[in-house]
């Protein structure tokens, strides 16, 4: 039990956990999945299926921000990539066609990578800060996204690109298996291979990491490729979901809401030590705060606050800081309880 | 890095200022002169003109664009110094400045905010250069603009809420309403006409919840409520612009309902998608946000120049579409 407590995710996911039974008890509808048409349909297969293109953001965002980084480009990188892809299906002369959208997609994509690419060139070459470096193609990513679109949303009309996002294989949303092959992909190249732990390094102690002969140039920059490329996925995944290109809305304040996964996910700000699990339940517990609410029916005005109090409460309950404190409280009424176990290393929250 | 988290959401802040779709701004009553002018015989020759137009943010703007550029053209006797700021507000401030110190005859501009517009406006005044605010407002002083041209929010609420009261209202209708960005004026006082309009009929409001004005937004929204009321709890949608009625339509066909038929959409702006989406028969009612707004704003600009009186508030003419006339208009349509 003890050592359940102390998991390191024990308090993200009991936060998940409590917020899907707020809902259900509100709502029992809310957790029932019925199957529609052949496929699993219900608001809990909702939410993961919307959460895809926050789940890919937030595993870049994690890599980043274990390398002491942070890239505040990401939703402009997905109105590129969306952008890009969209415009290139609206021009080709058969929309439908499975080949066409495949080349539209690793067209988005690819730009992702390239603009990852220029983030990761201006943070490991040219040695700028990340917050800076990124907020470069933060400011000019629309801008360039408004420019392929000329302005305007692009609307296309091609079952394969809606596939994407709304489409379903096994009785499950195709999105829902984009997202898990990412999370796979990222832990098995983090976790299974050294590079995990090199990250780590360099993210605690750049200088001593390099001292012990860690590439930490090379490590830095495939971050912020891996961070774009997953953005030009969100991208066609976001514009696939609407069937169009809309370079003002799309990921429009996603960055931010990939730094409070990765924080509730209980991964530093201060880089270092990052939970690929952790972010997969931080991206969950935003996506079905953002369900609750209408699920609750809390009005317009009031949703802001009440998310933000949710989340308030949510990063409290996990911070060791207000632990300790409590276990002192309860440790100085009861001596006979033994003193707990010093956390091994604090983790930052950042409310 | 907390800091470095601040200065992101600073950042983002800054960056929210840049309003979507059909801009908002209240509207101020009165009548008043229009401001004197040293043009003299000014409707003879040439009126230079200098407009700041927010950006080119949305297909409304582009369209808005493109109807002003027409208006003030060569052969309509006006020399245009045309200005877009890309949604940066001390941008449009420099760029009246320069209009001023040119000495242009009049300046129309398109505020992307309404804060922070004294100053210049003054500076104006005193170079008695008339000032005429096109589709936005502006929180300054009346005095110091002569007019205002624009659309009049709270009649496309009005005018929707009375299609859906004539066809829906006899019987028990369920509505959930999408509404456009948190506290701006085109959301408020759509919803505000609309409500005037529907009041004493059946027409109930089960869920109301913002969509940003986007189609994402739209649809997000709209799958939340069919996951709360299922297709056959929900038989209207009351959406503030067509984007997010686009998104809604996407998120009802994903549940398994016939937009339009099972739950019938209204929506507002009149956009090419969703006057589309209307001849497809999957929105049944638009009311249009009409974004040509050139002309109205060159006769004012004449009036105002020659020295004649005008209306301090002018609405530009909306119509509304049903799908025959959708059908009838759409080839025609400047955007």
């Amino acid at each position: 039990m003890a050592r359940t407590v102390h998991h390191r995710l024990f308090w993200p996911v009991l936060s998940l956990l409590a917020l899907v039974v707020l809902n259900a008890a509100v709502r029992p509808s809310f957790i029932r999945v019925a199957v529609r048409d052949g496929h699993l349909y219900g608001a809990l297969v909702d939410i993961l299926r919307q959460s895809a293109p926050l789940m890919m953001v937030a595993l870049g965002m994690t890599l980043v921000i274990a390398t002491r980084g942070i890239d505040l480009s990401v939703g402009a990188v997905m109105a590129v990539s969306g952008a890009v892809a969209l415009t290139l299906i609206d021009r080709s002369a058969d929309p439908g066609d499975v080949g066409t959208v495949i080349v539209a997609i690793a067209a988005g994509v690819g730009i992702g990578v390239v603009l990852g690419m220029w983030n990761g060139f201006l943070v490991t070459v040219l040695r700028v800060q990340p917050i800076v470096a990124t907020l470069v193609l933060m400011l000019a990513g629309r801008g360039v996204a408004l420019l392929v679109t000329g302005g305007f949303i692009t609307t296309v009309v091609s079952p394969p690109l809606k596939f994407v996002a709304s489409g379903y294989l096994l009785g499950l949303p195709f999105a829902l298996f984009l997202s898990a092959s990412a999370i796979a992909v990222v832990a098995l190249v983090e976790r299974r291979t050294a590079l995990g732990l090199l990250t780590e390094a360099v993210g605690i102690n750049p200088e001593a990491s390099r001292l012990a002969g860690v590439r930490s140039r090379g490590i830095v920059f495939t971050a912020y490729v891996a961070s774009g490329a997953l953005a030009g996925l969100a991208g066609i995944l976001y514009s696939s979901n609407i069937m169009a290109a809309d370079a003002n809305a799309a990921g429009e304040f996603i960055e931010l809401y990939a730094i409070l996964a990765v924080v509730l996910g209980r991964t530093s700000l201060l880089g270092g030590k990052f939970s690929i699990a952790g972010t997969v339940v931080g991206v969950l517990v935003i996506q079905t705060l953002q369900s609750t609410v209408l699920f609750l029916g809390v009005s317009s005005a009031q949703s802001p606050v009440f998310f933000a109090v949710v989340v308030a409460v949510v990063v409290l309950v996990q911070s060791p800081q207000l632990h300790s404190r409590v276990r002192r409280l309860s440790g100085r009424r009861r001596r006979a309880v033994p003193a707990p176990e010093k956390p091994a290393r604090d983790v930052e929250v950042s409310a | 890095m907390k800091v470095k988290l601040l200065s992101g959401v600073a950042t983002v802040a800054v960056l929210a200022l840049a309003l979507t779709g059909c801009g908002g701004g209240s509207s101020s009553g009165g009548t008043s002169a229009g401001g004197a002018s040293d043009g003299g015989s000014a409707a003879a020759k040439t009126i230079k003109v200098g407009f700041a137009q927010t950006g080119s943010e949305s297909g409304w703007r582009a369209a808005n664009t493109k109807s002003m550029k027409e208006a003030f053209s060569k052969e309509k006797g006006f020399d245009l110094v045309f200005n877009a700021a890309d949604n940066d507000p001390a941008a449009q401030i420099a760029a009246v400045r320069s209009f001023i110190s040119q000495g242009v005859d009049a300046i129309v501009i398109a505020p992307i905010v309404s804060d922070g517009w004294d100053d210049v406006l003054k500076e104006a005044q005193s170079a008695k250069i008339p000032v005429i605010l096109e589709d936005r407002t502006v929180s300054a002083s009346p005095d110091l603009y002569a007019a205002w041209v624009g659309d009049d929010f709270k009649a496309e609420g009005e005018t929707a809420g009375k299609w859906a009261a004539s066809t829906l209202g006899t019987a028990d209708t369920n509505m959930v309403v999408l509404e456009g960005t948190t506290g701006s004026a085109p959301a408020n006082d759509r919803a505000e006409g609309f409500a005037s309009a529907i009041a004493g009929t059946k027409i109930k409001t089960i869920a109301s919840q913002t969509g940003d004005f986007t189609r994402d937004g739209g649809k997000k929204v709209m799958e939340g409520f069919l996951q709360k009321y299922g297709v056959k709890g929900i038989n209207l949608v009351y959406a503030h612009n067509d984007d997010m009625a686009l998104g809604a339509i996407e998120a009802i066909e994903a549940a398994g309902g016939k937009p339009g038929t099972d739950i019938k959409i209204v929506s507002i702006d009149a956009v090419r998608d969703g006057m589309q989406a209307l001849i497809d028969g999957k929105i049944n009612y638009i009311v249009e946000c009409n974004p040509l707004l050139g002309d109205q704003a060159a006769e004012l600009v004449k009036k105002v120049v020659a020295g004649e009186p005008v209306e301090k508030v002018q609405f530009a003419k909306d119509s509304a579409f049903d799908k025959d006339a959708a059908v009838a208009a759409l080839p025609t349509r400047a955007y």
